[in-house]
């Protein structure tokens, strides 16, 4: 994975000083409150519900060995042992004092990592597909192009105080769109073009929150070079022209609407003209010392007669041990070097908030990645973490390392590989929690055959409007809302992230909220709908846009009175 | 009393504090009335040029500069570009960032070659990106110690953008280096 220069190096340095210096003056009074907030938040630092969170950039979720055990130990030493990996591949430290937040800055700059601009009113943390590099439906690798752009967009002086935060994922694989690519506020979808040159067809104006929008393609096969000056060309329109009264309506995603997104495409390029092939125009040689980075690690190169010897002894494996098909059926994904597989270990278990791991996890994790995986992981917007090398040979060794530790759950992709927000026990902005129902959801649908009877479905909870659990595009979508003080659940039904922005969909609500305790038994309802309403081989989401919602309405409120008080819910 | 403001400008390369001439009207009759003074700095609103165009050029008495709002195109400043002395752009919040591209527009595609001064809440920690998209002036908030905002325009030894102060991106000027 790309290392940092001495130059880079030295920017993360100079970030701690400076933030070191800050936290110093507001500690003499020479800052106050206001005045800090912002310039914690650009550096991951929220007042939480119980102290500031800290809030750790893993650009585009790729994270070395021995990074992953930094981690830990700042887990031990600064927090209470753990972490929660978010939806948007960062990783959050619920514990963190705020004067000793520049010790752990200090620790992340030593080995190459850091929480610049993982809040505020800024660019974000740029997040990819967690199977980059490796994917076989990919048509390019997008890692060095989220590398090229973490660089440009770091401490911006034009666009560090932007009306609202500002997220870029990139997406470069035809058939799925493995980073919600669509929902965000500047998306890049990577392509090859006919000549064989990589371009980016640009969406902007996607976001969840409380106001869900699927993005808009506002230019086609955008040459990559132009990939910084057409991004600043964007967020110049949107830094002056963004509403700064309300923050509920400054996202971007507003004012493409409000614009329209021909008139807000048609100002970005008048921008545009002015900087194409400009000075900021990234160059090959540019790109080819980033890229350089991401080369392919020491493959084995297997003989056909290996290969065949792997298939059969994975097979022997699989006949003796059923978990074991059944993980492979799961979370192993085809690579694309003949002999090796990526690996999906699931942090979804029971009695585990989603995404959460403590320090002795990640420490295993970190030792599976340097044993099986050359020393690499990815975390994944779904809150998993990928080991992307893994030889097939190696699998069964792994799913028996995995199993060990809890990390071989064979829940990818089905029910209780649920997205799920910290919620009401760690967030001040959550109206609700979200942890006990995911916990709720797990332990009633444990049953493995169940979930795998149902396939692919994909369940979001989210305890506030704020989204950051996904809830608007999970099949089932499940948000906390609070009504006079008392915690509700709202369900939506029929997100799904498509491959593309038109197959891509914002879940409907479908009637007044339901108590925590409603919950298990309204999802068993949505599913026995699917179950008895399923055409072979048809997956829930299929099911759902074929026969529409009303059924599984329905079938969640069986008073049907009850479901007619659906305006206020 | 008002806690005193400090102005700081860039000369030769180097944060300095210095006095300020300058003296802010916020209306047609105060322009009047400052207006006959010998050797006057008058800031005015763009509103309030643009409400006289024909004053602001053949102006020959008091030095003119024009005050831009957050919200001021800055292209409504081009005109006035060659009769006015300074231009100076409103933080009316330091989160507020809509200056930082007034700013890049006024130099890099406007070609405001002047003093280019940021007024209103203008913190310390802002100086290095203020200078970076071409500030060269500013109007520290009041009560701000100036010595400490005078060391503070170097965090970063160096930058990953270009902007103003330096149009090429830092794998650029590496690679001519």
């Amino acid at each position: 994975m790309y290392r940092y220069t001495e130059f880079d190096q030295r920017m993360v340095d100079e970030r701690v000083a400076q933030f070191r210096d800050q936290i110093a003056r507001w500690q003499a009074g020479a800052l106050s409150d206001d005045e800090l907030r912002p310039l914690r938040l650009q550096n991951g630092l929220y007042i939480q519900r119980h102290a500031p969170m800290l809030r750790v950039a893993i650009p585009y979720g790729l994270l070395a060995a021995f990074q992953m055990r930094a981690l830990a130990r700042i887990a031990r030493t600064w927090d209470r042992g753990y972490g929660h990996f978010s939806t948007r591949q960062n990783i959050q430290f619920n514990w963190i004092a705020l004067e000793q937040a520049p010790d752990v800055l200090a620790a992340l700059a030593a080995v190459q990592m850091h929480a610049i601009q993982t809040s505020g009113n800024c660019v974000r943390n740029i997040t990819s597909d967690p199977y980059a590099g490796v994917a076989p439906d990919e048509a390019v690798d997008p890692r060095p192009y989220c590398e090229l752009m973490r660089q440009w967009s770091t401490f911006h002086p034009e666009f560090s105080f932007l009306p609202r935060k500002f997220k870029i994922a990139f997406d470069a694989s035809a058939t799925e769109d493995r980073a919600a690519t669509a929902l965000h506020d500047l998306g890049f979808y990577l392509r090859r073009d006919a000549a064989g040159a990589v371009v980016a067809d640009v969406l902007a104006g996607g976001g969840m929150g409380r106001t869900p929008v699927v993005g808009t393609i506002i230019r086609r096969a955008l040459a990559w070079r132009h990939l910084p000056t057409y991004t600043e060309a964007v967020l110049r329109v949107y830094n002056r022209h963004g509403r700064r009264d309300n923050m509920y309506k400054a996202r971007i995603k507003i004012l493409v609407r409000a614009l329209g997104a021909e008139a807000f495409a048609r100002e970005v390029d008048a921008e545009f003209a002015f900087l194409e092939d400009g000075p900021g125009t990234a160059t090959d040689a540019e790109l080819a010392r980033i890229a350089a980075g991401f080369a392919p690690p020491a493959y084995r190169d297997f003989s056909a007669a290996a290969l065949g010897a792997d298939a059969a002894a994975l097979a022997a494996q699989g006949a003796a041990h059923p978990g074991f098909t059944r993980w492979m059926g799961r979370s192993v994904r085809e690579h694309r070097v003949p002999g090796y597989a990526a690996v999906t270990l699931s942090l979804k278990r029971s009695g585990i908030a989603p995404g959460d791991a403590d320090a002795g996890i990640m420490e295993a994790l970190a030792d599976l990645a340097e044993r099986f995986s050359f020393g690499e992981l990815r975390v994944t917007h779904e809150q998993n973490i990928v080991l992307a090398d893994v030889a097939r040979h190696d699998l069964f060794e792994l799913w028996n390392a995995a199993r060990a530790l809890g990390l071989a759950t064979p829940n990818i992709g089905l029910l209780t590989d649920m997205i799920c927000c910290p919620g009401g026990d760690f967030c001040s902005l959550a109206n609700a929690k979200s942890i006990p129902i995911a916990q709720a959801i797990t332990d009633r649908f444990e049953d493995l055959d169940y979930q795998h009877d149902l396939g692919d479905l994909t369940l979001n909870i989210s305890g506030c409007i704020n989204s950051c659990g996904h809830h608007h595009v999970g099949n089932i979508g499940i948000l906390g809302v609070d009504k006079q003080g008392a915690e509700f659940y709202q369900v939506t039904l029929g997100g799904v992230v498509g491959p593309d922005p038109e197959r891509t969909a914002i879940g409907g609500v479908i009637g007044k909220a339901f108590a925590a305790e409603q919950i298990p038994d309204v999802v068993a309802a949505i599913l026995d709908t699917y179950v008895a309403l399923r055409a072979p081989e048809e997956r829930f989401i299929e099911t759902l846009q074929r026969v529409g919602p009303e059924p599984f309405r329905a079938a969640a409120y069986p008073q049907q009175d009850e479901a007619r008080e659906t305006e206020n819910a | 009393m008002p806690e005193q403001t400090h102005l700081i400008r860039i000369i030769d390369g180097a944060p300095r504090l210095v006095a300020d001439p300058w003296q802010a009207v916020d209306s047609a009759a105060q322009w009047d009335e400052l207006g006959s003074a010998p050797g006057a700095s008058l800031l005015l609103p763009l509103v309030l040029a643009a409400s006289q165009p024909e004053r602001v050029r053949a102006s020959h008495g008091p030095a003119l500069g024009l005050l831009l709002a957050p919200n001021d195109d800055p292209a409504g400043a081009v005109p006035f570009l060659p009769h006015v002395a300074l231009i100076g752009v409103q933080f009316p919040k330091f989160t507020d960032g809509r200056g930082y591209s007034s700013a890049v527009l006024l130099r890099a595609r406007y070609g405001w070659k002047g003093e280019l001064r940021a007024l209103g809440e203008v913190l310390q920690d802002q100086l290095f990106a203020l200078r970076r998209v071409g500030f060269d002036s500013f109007a520290l908030s009041a009560g701000r110690d100036p010595q400490a905002a005078l060391r503070a325009f170097a965090p970063f030894s160096g930058s990953y953008q270009g902007s103003v102060d330096q149009p090429l991106p830092a794998f650029a000027r590496l690679a001519s280096a």
